[in-house]
């Protein structure tokens, strides 16, 4: 017969959670070195003497007083789903803030068991730890692992496969003073007699009531008995009791470690040495700015060639199918719809996967928390957290993978602004606009018209954050109480599951949405426009005025005439939602560009645009919708439609607003004109 | 007593020491007396370590001069000077 459990991994951030959840399952996950990365719930399984086990990775948690969503993830789930066995992860090298939690969880009278981890590094430290004497005083198993090489993982399964069957579970070791008992006990017998509360460990609720917890305090409000509890509350000094309560836990720690441990307080530790100079006041910001820039260099240069293969394939495997299929609309459907759709997905692949290396090296090995450390000044100043910035420069390079990098970001509501306010960071495909167009106008000036719009694109993204921070997602800015772990060295095979996992949910989640996208243009560009007679996705039916988007185009040409755009500017732009690279080539077709050996930047230069609108048009592909890749990842990143079709009004009016000031403003003063 | 002038009194007096924690210079260290500020930034702090009597030592700031490092309990710990100023403290030799 087989057993059926659940266990819970639970754990302060950063102290090998994930990799022991690794190496419990062998699945492939995510690890981090960022405090609080991990988000989603993990679940994994393993069998052990014929013990089904369902391992849940629970995301990283300083106290079971939640603040941040991860937390109250992790909280909600040993509380309400209550798990068989709870394992606590604890980083050797740093017990005293970690058993904080241990003496919340045995509170809890949950089924405990420790995984004393990184013992490795604790042993290299100097410290001396006596685990069998811990276990003796905590009256619970305590094994030594390490989670990087999977050592001890064996013995943590025993341990859970013995706990399972013993009824004992574990007991209060931790008395307070007289006085917070005496009001527990008053607040327990309130609780017992309630069945509101039978749910609940009784003596670990009433200590979350004397403790202030709001949560909790919101659960307790919802009872009948409320009132009684009120009373009780009234009487005492909150403020004292909350300061107390966790003053005393600290104590009863002290008194534990004091005999359990021997640890080596002189060391002076690499991590500091590091620190000396990687945060160092002149040395910090050229350090951390080197850094970027080599991360951005290898994700975006070293993509390039993966990219143009990718692109190579995809324009020939297109034109070969498109020759050997003779239906004309089958072949334009397969070519330059479906094919082309998924390239338009995979061609970001590359990006992903390297930027996504790249950020789990510098996660691992501790040195995020030192980028937030450093540029969280700047970023203070717009209202978020010095983790935005990150995300934020590789927009530069292409907002997709960007977007997905938020994921650090704790605060939901830090989060979901920097997700919002990426759009408008210049990505590289938005240049081969900006060059066509600014070396048809500017010629020696494009140079300062780009560099410009670079910075147009920062100021918006600064303002917008400052305005959002003030409306719509106004509130108290979250506070910064950040940890600041121990560099280690990552293993390579970590970075490469975090990698892969990104690639997969991109493909996933995002690359349905892309291609829906990227399909229905083709089908607006090649469904004849009523009346037309033209046949359907045939070479004059598409992307002209004889199709559906053609004729949207001259519908919409009135909205965008104030910005001096025609109707082919305007379907150019509505192709630039596929890709922005592809306002360019759409122009091209529309304008006619090749027929009489005239290159589009001719044929501009000539007269068909003034230099004013070709600047407005530069601004609004700045500003306006993002492409459907990076749509699908605001979709996916934010989890709301709302948020996403927010982005893309928001950007697309401010778009209109900067165009048409562009344009009227210069063409009143008789600028360019 | 009525002869004990007050300036001697103030120096005297605990308060002398007392300081907000983001006034602390770095490589100084301090003893945590109280935790203030809004409830859940404060419950955050206390429950990070920053208990009354806890012994802190200020790393340095940050490059920009904004966050401050501290190491408490053997680990390390950045919180802006907004929070820092939440925590009084007392310098200790
Ligand atoms: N030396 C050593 N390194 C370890 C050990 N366990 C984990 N690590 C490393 O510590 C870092 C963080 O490990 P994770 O498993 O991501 O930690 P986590 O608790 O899941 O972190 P979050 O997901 O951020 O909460 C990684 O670089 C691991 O390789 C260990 O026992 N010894």
């Amino acid at each position: 017969m087989t057993d059926k459990i659940t266990v819970a991994l639970t754990g302060n951030p950063n102290v090998g959670k994930t990799s022991i959840f690794n190496a419990i399952t062998g699945s492939k996950q995510h690890v981090g070195n960022w405090p609080g990365v991990t988000v989603e719930r993990k679940i994994g399984k393993r069998v052990h003497n014929d013990i089904e086990m369902e391992i849940v990775d629970l995301p990283g948690t300083y106290s079971l007083t939640a603040y941040s969503l991860d937390e109250i993830i992790a909280r909600d789930f040993i509380i309400e789903e209550k798990p068989d066995i709870v394992v606590q992860v604890i980083d050797a090298t740093n017990l005293e803030r970690n058993m904080y939690l241990t003496t919340q969880l045995m509170e809890l009278g949950v089924k405990l068991i420790i995984a004393l981890n990184m013992t490795d590094l604790a042993l290299a430290k100097g410290d001396s730890i006596d685990s069998e004497k811990m276990q003796e005083f905590l009256e619970v198993p305590v094994i030594s692992t390490i989670g990087s090489k999977g050592n001890g993982i064996e013995g943590l399964l025993d341990a859970v496969a013995d706990e399972l069957h013993k009824t004992r579970v574990t007991e209060n070791i931790f008395t307070y003073d007289s006085d917070i008992e005496t009001r527990g006990e008053e607040l327990e017998k309130v609780l017992n007699n309630d069945p509101y509360f039978a749910h609940y460990p009784s003596r670990w609720f009433s200590m979350k009531l004397l403790e202030g917890d709001e949560n909790i305090l919101k659960k307790a409000k919802e009872s009948e008995s409320y009132p009684e509890i009120e009373k009780i509350l009234n009487e005492l000094d909150a403020d004292s009791f909350e300061a107390k309560i966790a003053d005393q836990r600290y104590k009863t720690i002290q008194t534990m470690l004091r005999q359990v441990c021997d640890i080596n307080t002189e060391h002076l530790s690499g991590s500091d040495m590091v620190d000396r100079v990687v945060t160092n006041k002149a040395l910090g910001i050229p350090i951390f700015l080197s850094l970027m820039w080599a991360a951005f260099e290898i994700t975006f240069t070293f993509a390039t060639p993966f990219m143009n293969i990718i692109d190579i394939f995809f324009g020939w495997f297109a034109e070969t199918a498109t020759n050997l299929i003779t239906i004309p609309w089958l072949s334009s459907l397969v070519g330059e719809g479906m094919i082309a759709g998924v390239g338009s997905v995979l061609i970001f692949l590359p990006n992903i996967l390297l930027l996504f290396f790249m950020l789990s090296l510098m996660e691992d090995s501790g040195y995020m928390a030192r980028a937030a450390f450093i540029m969280d000044k700047i970023m203070s100043k717009i209202g978020l957290h010095g983790k935005s910035f990150i995300p934020l420069v590789m927009g530069f390079g292409c907002n997709v993978p960007a977007i997905m990098a938020t994921r650090t970001i704790e605060d939901t509501r830090d989060r979901l602004i920097t997700i919002l306010i990426t759009p408008f960071m210049s990505c590289g495909a938005r240049l081969p606009v900006y060059v066509l167009l600014a070396g048809a106008f500017f010629g020696r000036d494009a140079g300062v018209v780009i560099f410009s719009l670079y910075a147009l694109g920062i100021l918006v993204a600064i303002v917008s954050a400052k305005l959002m921070r003030s409306t719509i997602l106004r509130g108290e800015d979250a506070p910064f109480i950040m940890e600041l772990p121990s560099y280690k060295i990552p293993t390579l095979k970590g970075s490469f599951i975090h990698m892969w996992e990104r690639g997969k949910i991109y493909l996933k989640k995002a690359g349905s949405i892309i291609l829906i996208g990227v399909v229905g243009v083709w089908l607006l560009a090649s469904i004849p426009a009523p009346g037309s007679g033209g046949v359907f996705a045939s070479e004059e039916v598409y992307g002209t005025t004889n199709s559906v988007i053609g004729v949207i185009g001259q519908i919409i040409e009135p909205l965008v005439a104030p910005l001096g755009f025609d109707w082919r500017i305007a379907v150019a732009l509505l192709f630039g939602v596929v890709a922005k690279e592809i306002v360019v080539g759409s122009m091209g077709v529309l304008y006619g560009a090749g027929e009489n050996e005239d290159t589009l930047s001719d044929i501009l230069a000539a007269g068909a645009m003034t230099p004013l609108a070709g600047l407005g048009l530069m601004v609004f592909t700045l500003l306006y919708a993002p492409c459907f890749a990076c749509i699908g990842v605001i979709k996916r990143e934010t989890g709301s439609w709302k948020w996403t079709l927010f982005q893309l009004a928001y950007g697309t009016t401010l778009a209109w607003t900067f165009a048409f000031a562009v344009y009227q403003i210069g063409s009143r003063i008789g600028m360019l004109a | 007593m009525l002869g004990i002038p007050t300036k001697l009194k103030r120096t005297k007096g605990n308060n002398m020491n007392e300081k907000t924690l983001d006034l602390i210079e770095p490589e100084l260290s301090v003893k945590v007396l109280k935790v203030t500020g809004q409830k859940s930034s404060r419950k955050r702090i206390l429950d990070m370590g920053l208990t009354p009597g806890t012994r802190v030592d200020v790393i340095r700031r940050a490059p920009l001069g904004d966050p401050v490092e501290f190491k408490l309990k053997g680990y390390n710990l950045s919180l802006r000077k907004r929070e820092a100023e939440t925590v009084l403290v007392e310098v200790v030799e």
